[in-house]
């Protein structure tokens, strides 16, 4: 499992932790090349379907981050975002699929170096617990499945 | 059950509503719903504990709001029904006439929609007893154990989407999964695709299901897809303590948010 390289989509919001990972880099912080940042509007606009196709297209980890509760630039979208994360983990619990592969956070336009932290850690987390094997043999499965039903 | 009858009858006769959803036995002696729009068939009309269909998933279709004016015999979950959809916008209180049910079999009399709040708010919300013991076996499993089940449980499902159908909550005209630009759920049925489906419908409900339990009686595989709804609610009780369908005013649990709302896993 040396060379494996952990694959981690982040879902991220316009408005802070994307000018966040931008103050991450002008400030010439160092963060794991792991990472594949994708922006949105705002967290209110991170369906939990692209988390779960995130999983289906190989990613092994998920970052979901945006602006710190009372900093959302559309004043409630991060509380909503909230509630359905809390609503997602407990269904995602419930399941069995694996929420140590998903890291939320909140970091605001002047955390670069608490978005390089959020990264780091959730990559090296990503690295001990290994590829998410058992999702993507269900992926696999069921493309089979497909197949052979025609 | 004669108290049924007669309310029934009597309102179609002196014509307050047009049609009355109900059970009736068919000919196999099946409980199935009915429709009855002439008085004198009201006799048809009947209840006993084999009726567990939710009717209020009738109130929301065309075809039986054509009729006029609807009454609906209801038990404690087609009652928070009703009140999910006059809170949802779906429904008109003034468009209905409620034959109360009460939990050992009698008539209630709901005059309008405050008494049936009274009524809601006195009784048990929780799931019901014989869900809890499965819901509270699934939880002490580990998480490989839980995602085998799952695994297993929905390769089962053939799409047909008979639990959407029956939900009275599920009442978009055009579903998530109905939408191909981007198709979110595959057409096809296959373990990944289920439980993407599954997932997506639980979240939907997620703070509205009442815990009746219906989709799980439609599966004609015997996917018990109505745990999935049912763990959400009791987590929805955990976090916001509120059950869905208790207030003709109240707005669902993922529409709205306290700004102290807490939870522990967000660094």
């Amino acid at each position: 499992m040396s060379d494996f390289e952990p694959k981690v989509v982040a879902f991220v919001c316009n408005w802070c932790t994307y000018a966040g990972a931008d103050l991450t880099g002008t400030s010439r912080i160092k963060y794991a090349s792991n990472v594949k940042i994708i922006r949105f509007p705002c967290t209110g606009r991170i369906d939990f379907m692209l988390l779960l196709k995130a999983f289906a297209n190989g990613a092994d980890g998920i970052i979901v981050s945006g602006c710190h509760p009372n900093d959302c630039h559309y004043t409630s979208g991060n509380f909503h975002a909230k509630r359905r994360w809390i609503m997602f983990k407990e269904l995602m619990d419930f399941m069995g699929i694996d929420m140590n592969r998903i890291t939320f956070s909140w970091v605001s336009a002047a955390e670069g170096a608490k978005w390089a932290d959020v990264v780091n850690a959730t990559v090296t987390r990503i690295r001990e617990l290994g590829p998410y094997v058992s999702y993507k043999e269900m992926v696999d499965k069921s493309v089979e499945e497909e197949v052979k039903n025609g | 059950m004669d108290n049924l009858v007669k309310r029934a009858k009597e309102l179609l006769e002196n014509k307050t509503v047009q049609v009355v959803i109900g059970y009736e036995a068919g000919p196999t002696g099946v409980i199935r719903p009915a429709f009855i729009t002439d008085p004198e068939k009201a006799g048809k009309l009947i209840y006993n504990d084999k009726c567990d269909q939710n009717l209020a998933v009738y109130l929301t279709k065309k075809e039986v709001k054509n009729f006029g004016k609807m009454a609906i015999v209801a038990t404690l979950p087609v009652m928070r029904s009703i009140m999910m959809l006059i809170s949802e916008q779906q429904l008109f209180a003034e468009s209905i006439v409620v034959l109360g049910i009460s939990a050992d079999g009698n008539l209630l009399d709901i005059a309008d929609i405050n008494i049936m709040q009274g009524y809601i708010e006195k009784s048990d919300l929780s799931n019901p007893e014989k869900y809890k013991a499965l819901l509270a076996e699934l939880n002490k499993l580990n998480p490989e154990e839980k995602f085998a089940y799952w695994q297993k449980e929905l390769s089962k499902c053939i799409k047909c989407y008979a639990c959407r159908q029956a939900c009275p909550m599920c009442y978009c005209t055009r579903c998530t999964v109905e939408v191909n630009q981007p198709q979110w759920i595959p057409v096809q049925a296959n373990t990944h695709g289920n439980m993407e489906w599954h997932i997506l419908r639980a979240m939907h409900l997620a703070g509205r299901c009442i815990s009746c339990g219906e989709c799980g009686r439609a599966c004609p595989v015997g996917i018990p897809c109505h745990l999935l709804t049912m763990q959400l609610t009791d987590q929805v009780y955990t976090y916001f303590k509120v059950y869905a369908g208790t207030s003709d005013k109240m707005n669902s649990v993922l529409s709205t948010f306290e700004p102290n709302d807490k939870e522990s896993f967000i660094i």
